[in-house]
């Protein structure tokens, strides 16, 4: 690995319009009072003085609606993949989602080709939080707000410029030679160090979640989740803004001659999602699908995976139309 | 005056012990700054939960249908507006809910407040007349209450619930509105071209959580038409097409229905302008027939019935 690099503020732009040159760059973007990651054509458009994303980084690999293939005359014409491709600015939260999807769709029993191709041709620039929100909770499942895991290059705020730390050898190719970037100092290292153990004192949110696995093994039929779901609307916000949610639903669109099979995201927390052919319903109330929502996430991932399937971003906490709050949830499951 | 929250209390709580109701539904505090929380209250020992603050912005309405206890409801003027519609619909039965009217003097954008602040986290805030101190990170800032209201709320002329069955508090006057309807004037006006690109812009942004629906007290079908699988009637991708459909044929849906309480936009988390729509929907039903929806349980909602001198010109 080569050393640390740093690079000035005023020079990200450049540096990034010089990657665009070689790569489809995503990046952090304003769209409205959104922040959301899109393609970027140049450097400008990225925005990075932002706490995190609304919307998802992993819709690079994932996107909300996906065409799989489209035919016509009957042919099935797959789209076709291109180029290395570059996601830049995801939180260490996010980059550690990219770890958990991987343990679904990218499985040594399961390849799902569409996340795969996508992944795999994409190199990631992650920026550590040096402010973390009041409702992050990183550090409570097994993060930190300047990991390094799913990342390739890890970049961290240091006032006037950013310490580039080169974490594989897909971020040394990415940045080997770059004019723009600097050797790093001793003391560059040392603030760095600084910075990132003062933020990771600054989350304030913790929650216990040792033990939380075999605890909920014996509450499936707990009176819990009746007055927990209570409030839930069985809107979609809560997953649908989850970095590690994967569910999605394959729609066919047209008829025999032409038309397109696409994939979409879907959510449990609708009642559509278990409805059999047959009118049957095995999740029939908010009851079921919250305790599905929760039960996936840190029992049943965690038996299957070996890990939580939450990063602890707190978006489903800031987004919930009626605050519903994971962090008191979870609370609520280790107390009973 | 006692403050509203204690009223509320003390209303829950006879309810509760005198088997009027077995379920009071309110507002708790939420767990972060300018957030409160529905509340579900089955005990007169758990009334000390509620509370009442310009943050109770869901409509809890929306819990109604479907319900087989006997509710007592938390009800600004809108949420009561919509209770009357959900009525009238015959979705709740009258007999079944206790209406507890709050004299409403707007609610908080949060979203608003938010811009205000440049985005910075709000690490805490407090109401405190007509005031809402907020601090963060290294600042403070006040903002005077009535700059931070939701739009909704700034052309309401229901702030006191229309029907009640218990009223806390005083009411208080409708806000005073020359031209309620100005702004969907000023869309109006537009040429078709740029409120396509208007429409298109706003609803490119939907993620279709259907949080919208799901906040609103009269979206209420056992199955909506965007679910319904056979025959799909509609696309389902994120593609403008499809979210443009199901935004607008969710507004026709509620047209002459909406009481503009504005759940959909509190509820949206990308901040779509959900309102257009059926504020459009709204203006057209008044200018035509002469109709605001929730204000009375006896009236038939007009895009219900038929009157032979009904306007119909548009039919061709």
């Amino acid at each position: 690995m080569m050393a640390a690099r740093v690079i000035d503020k005023g020079r990200i732009v450049s540096l990034l319009d010089e990657l665009i040159e070689g790569y489809e760059v995503f990046a952090p973007v304003m769209s409205d009072d959104v922040v959301l990651f899109d393609r970027i054509a140049s450097g400008g458009e990225a925005r990075l003085d932002f706490a995190n994303s609304k919307r998802l980084p992993k819709e690079a690999f994932f996107p909300p609606s996906e065409v799989m293939f489209v035919y016509a005359g009957g042919q099935p014409e797959a789209p076709s993949s291109t180029g290395d491709r570059l996601l830049f600015g995801p939180r260490p939260c996010d980059a550690r989602s990219f770890l958990v999807l991987g343990k679904v769709f990218n499985t040594p029993d399961y390849q799902d080709a569409y996340y795969v191709e996508k992944r795999e041709r994409t190199c990631i620039v992650g920026i550590g939080c040096n402010r973390p929100l009041s409702t992050c909770f990183c550090t409570s499942v097994g993060g930190g707000p300047f990991d390094e895991e799913g990342l390739d290059v890890l970049l961290s705020d240091l006032g006037d410029r950013y310490l580039v730390q080169i974490i594989s050898e897909r971020g040394r190719r990415l940045l080997e030679g770059n004019a723009l970037l600097e050797e790093a100092t001793e003391a560059d290292l040392q603030e760095k160090e600084r910075i990132a153990t003062e933020a990771r004192e600054r989350i304030a949110s913790r929650v216990e979640t040792e033990g939380l696995s075999d605890r909920l093994a014996g509450m499936y039929d707990d009176p819990f989740w009746e007055t927990l779901h209570q409030k839930c609307l069985g809107c979609g916000v809560c997953t649908y803004l989850c970095p590690t949610c994967h569910c999605f639903d394959v729609l066919d669109e047209g008829g025999e001659q032409r038309g397109r099979r696409v994939r979409i995201w879907d959510t449990c927390q609708s009642p559509l999602f278990t409805l059999h052919a047959s009118g049957h319903n095995p999740r029939p109330s908010g009851r079921e699908r919250m305790r599905q929502r929760i039960m996936h996430k840190f029992r049943y991932f965690v038996n299957n995976c070996g890990e939580i399937a939450c990063v602890g971003c707190g978006r489903c906490v800031r987004n919930c139309p009626v605050n519903m709050d994971l962090r008191e949830v979870l609370i609520g499951i280790m107390v009973r | 005056m006692k403050d509203l929250s204690q009223q509320i209390k003390e209303v829950a709580r006879s309810l509760l012990q005198d088997g009027k109701v077995d379920l009071v539904i309110g507002y708790e505090n939420g767990s972060l700054p300018l957030r409160t929380s529905p509340c579900f209250v089955r005990s007169a020992g758990e009334v000390e939960r509620l509370i009442w603050n310009a943050c109770c912005e869901t409509n809890l309405a929306t819990y109604l249908p479907d319900r087989d206890e006997r509710v007592g409801l938390v009800a600004k003027g809108c949420d009561a507006r919509a209770i009357v519609v959900a009525i009238a619909e015959r979705q709740v039965a009258r007999e079944r809910v206790v209406i507890i009217g709050v004299p409403c003097e707007g609610i908080i954008d949060r979203r608003k407040v938010a811009s205000r602040l440049g985005w910075k986290e709000i690490l805490q805030a407090n109401l405190e007349d007509g005031r809402i101190l907020l601090a963060g990170d290294g600042f403070e800032e006040t903002l005077p209450l009535e700059d931070s209201l939701y739009e909704a709320c700034l052309t309401c002329e229901q702030r006191t619930p229309p029907v009640y069955d218990v009223l806390v508090g005083d009411p208080v006057p409708p806000v005073e509105v020359v031209d309620p309807f100005s702004e969907v004037a000023a869309l109006e006006s537009r040429g078709a071209d740029e409120r396509w690109a208007y429409f298109s812009q706003e609803f490119s942004k939907c993620i279709r959580c259907y949080a919208c629906r799901q906040a609103c007290p009269l979206c209420y079908c056992p199955e909506c038409f965007i679910d319904q699988t056979q025959p799909s009637w509609f696309g389902k991708t994120n593609d403008v097409s499809d979210t443009l459909i199901f935004h607008v044929v969710r507004a026709l849906h509620l047209a002459g229905r909406c009481v503009d309480c504005g759940a959909c936009s509190r509820a949206c988390p990308m901040g779509i302008d959900l309102r257009a729509l059926n504020r459009k929907m709204i203006k057209d039903v008044w200018e035509r027939y002469g109709y605001q929806a929730g204000l009375d349980l006896a009236a038939m909602p007009p895009l219900s019935t038929f009157e032979l001198d009904d306007p119909q010109e548009f039919i061709k």
